[in-house]
């Protein structure tokens, strides 16, 4: 193990000893349910850089697959009362065959028609949902939290901390990814796809790989979300805000390294989560909105980037 | 069978007013290439400003689409502009942030146009709306007639244009192969940028269409993604005529799984059909490209 992967696994153990800590600490709900939204964006957001930030394909499907795993997770609880991680287990099951659908898309769509195809895929799924009676069809579905287990005396505490876990194997992932061969090859077929095919790049089974990665962990971040609001309906499980919150983040970050998209959700989320406290919610899709446009066009490599060219311009001053 | 006839004819009204809506979209996607996701907000944002003179100054729908058209026209230009300026004259990477581009101006009108007019459905008045003719059994309303009519015409002018006047055929020349223009001594950019206008500049009309076939409301274009999407695509990027053809398609696949299934799968059928050409023929039915 290198150095960099032991800081990081330290970090990482700190940080889930600190949310337990903190679940153990504070009485107050309210943090909970705010920091749970935002850890759910970090999860989406990295999950999303890895096909969207290493692979060049821009994914407006991110809420077809939050939706997925959000439905998933309220059919598993209604037919059998499963228990939270098989939820979570089952609708990344799901997320990855989903994703696999989507790998296959992408066998003859580059570029804008992937994009699109991504959002007629989320409306599609959306729709059926609609349709679906047993799950509440269009008018939604109530849900009856479970009372928390040990050592948790809440089930929102829990929750919390679940995603606090899932935040921290998605980051593994994504950093996996970027260190090997796969991260490599995705980076490869984003700069010239024929090119990296050329030479010898695997381009389909990669980009397959990093839809099912990507499709996977955004339904595992979806499925606790019926348990946190105790409700669901399909307008709002598959909301186009989730795809384009995400995207914000991920390209506000910088797509680059997996720190990005951490950072990006972590800012934006934070943002959101006050402005809509504040404010309005629709100001803080406003304020989004104008972000993402502002960061595309005068600093299109995010945050990551921004940082990086102040630590080399440091470095060019001193020679 | 009564009931199906009726869906064909009803069918190819609404097509050819999605054909109207989608022309724009023909022009600035199809041949010029810019990954437009904000097309459709474009076209709700036009209709809001029809509603606003309709309802502040009780102008016709029609003519009040015809007022705002050289509005949209400078915002078309200076849309293109702005692009042009910061994805295709870098080049790089243009691709994933040209399209997160148009996805956050989509939706960035999207809400303002939620805080200024608010979620709820607007409508606009005249003295066109809510009549109907009736032909046997059948019932047609007369708003969709009058955007049947409006449509054709403006599928024809537009055609027109392309192919007969000067600027009109710069335009597909650019589509064609901007280096040869290049080599001509023109200039692409400008060429592009006044299609980019006349793209917008469209949607003025096209605004009053969608706001007087039925009522509107902020979220609209996000159903209307898949609909223009479908049928450009579907028509083969940039041809006038496959353009009306493939909306009309699209208009009576839709009526007659209206009239089957239900308003509740409606949503769902251009974004459908738009993934199957996506997936079976790529180039559209009508392509220019092989």
């Amino acid at each position: 193990m290198t150095r960099n992967s032991i800081s990081f696994w330290i970090g990482a153990t700190l940080f889930l000893v600190a949310v337990l800590l903190m679940t153990q600490v504070i009485g107050n709900q309210y943090p909970f349910f705010a920091g749970y939204v935002i850890l759910q964006f970090v999860v989406l957001a990295v999950a999303w850089s890895i096909l969207g930030g290493y692979a060049g394909y821009v994914n407006f499907g991110t809420s077809a697959f939050f939706g997925i795993g959000v439905y998933t997770a309220v059919f598993l609880f209604k037919a059998f009362s499963a228990p939270l991680a098989v939820q979570i287990a089952a609708a990344a099951a799901v997320g990855a065959f989903l994703g696999f659908a989507l790998g296959l898309l992408t066998l003859r769509m580059q570029g804008i028609f992937f994009s699109i195809a991504t959002i007629a895929l989320t409306i599609i799924i959306e729709t059926s949902v609609t349709n679906w009676r047993y799950v509440g069809g269009a008018a939604g579905i109530q849900l009856q939290r479970p009372p928390g287990t040990w050592p948790f005396d809440n089930y929102v505490q829990m929750l919390f901390f679940v995603q606090a876990l899932l935040v921290v194997l998605a980051i593994a992932i994504a950093r996996f990814i970027q260190a090997s061969w796969i991260g490599r090859g995705l980076q490869a077929l984003k700069d010239d796809e024929l090119a990296a095919e050329c030479t010898g790049v695997p381009t389909l089974r990669l980009k397959v790989l990093a839809c099912v990665i990507s499709g996977a962990l955004m339904c595992a971040a979806g499925a606790p979300a019926a348990m946190y609001l105790q409700y669901a309906d399909p307008s709002s499980a598959f909301n186009l805000n989730y795809s384009v919150s995400v995207l914000a983040m991920s390209l506000i970050g910088g797509t680059a390294h997996w720190a990005g998209p951490v950072v990006g959700a972590i800012l934006l989320g934070t943002t959101q989560q006050l402005l809509t406290v504040t404010i309005s919610s629709e100001v803080n899709v406003l304020v989004l909105g104008v972000m993402l446009v502002l960061f595309v066009v005068v600093a299109p490599e995010g945050i990551i980037g921004l940082i990086r060219r102040a630590g080399n311009n440091r470095r060019g001053g001193k020679t | 069978m009564d009931l199906l006839l009726d869906a064909v004819v009803i069918g190819v009204l609404l097509g050819c007013f999605y054909a109207a809506v989608s022309l724009g979209l023909s022009v600035s996607f199809g041949l010029l290439d810019v990954p437009h996701v904000a097309h459709p907000a474009f076209l709700v944002m036009a209709s809001y400003a029809v509603y606003f003179l309709n309802d502040r100054f009780g102008i016709d729908p029609l003519l009040a689409g015809l007022l705002i058209t050289p509005l949209l026209f400078l915002f078309g230009l200076v849309a293109y502009r702005l692009y042009y300026e910061t994805f295709e004259k870098r080049g790089s990477d243009a691709g994933v942030r040209g399209i997160a581009f148009f996805f956050g101006i989509a939706f960035i009108i999207e809400v303002l146009l939620i805080l200024q007019f608010g979620v709820d459905q607007r409508s606009v008045t005249a003295s066109y709306i809510g009549k109907a003719w009736r032909i046997g059994d059948m019932r047609i309303p007369f708003r969709l007639v009058v955007a049947f009519a409006v449509a054709a015409l403006l599928t024809i002018l537009l055609t027109l244009y392309l192919s007969r006047t000067f600027m009109g055929r710069a335009i597909r020349a650019v589509a064609q192969d901007q280096e040869a223009l290049r080599l001509m001594g023109a200039n692409p950019i400008r060429i592009k940028q006044w299609a980019f206008g006349i793209a917008t500049a469209v949607l003025g009309v096209a605004g009053a269409l969608l706001i007087i076939v039925a009522p509107v409301e902020p979220t609209l274009d996000r159903t209307y993604i898949g609909r223009t999407f479908c049928v450009v695509v579907m028509a083969g990027l940039g041809s006038m005529t496959g353009t009306l053809i493939a909306a009309i398609i699209l208009g009576v696949a839709e009526t007659i799984v209206l009239t089957l299934f239900g308003a509740s799968w409606a949503p769902a059928i251009s974004f459908a059909m738009l993934l199957g050409v996506l997936a079976v023929r790529p180039q559209g039915l009508f392509g220019r490209r092989s």
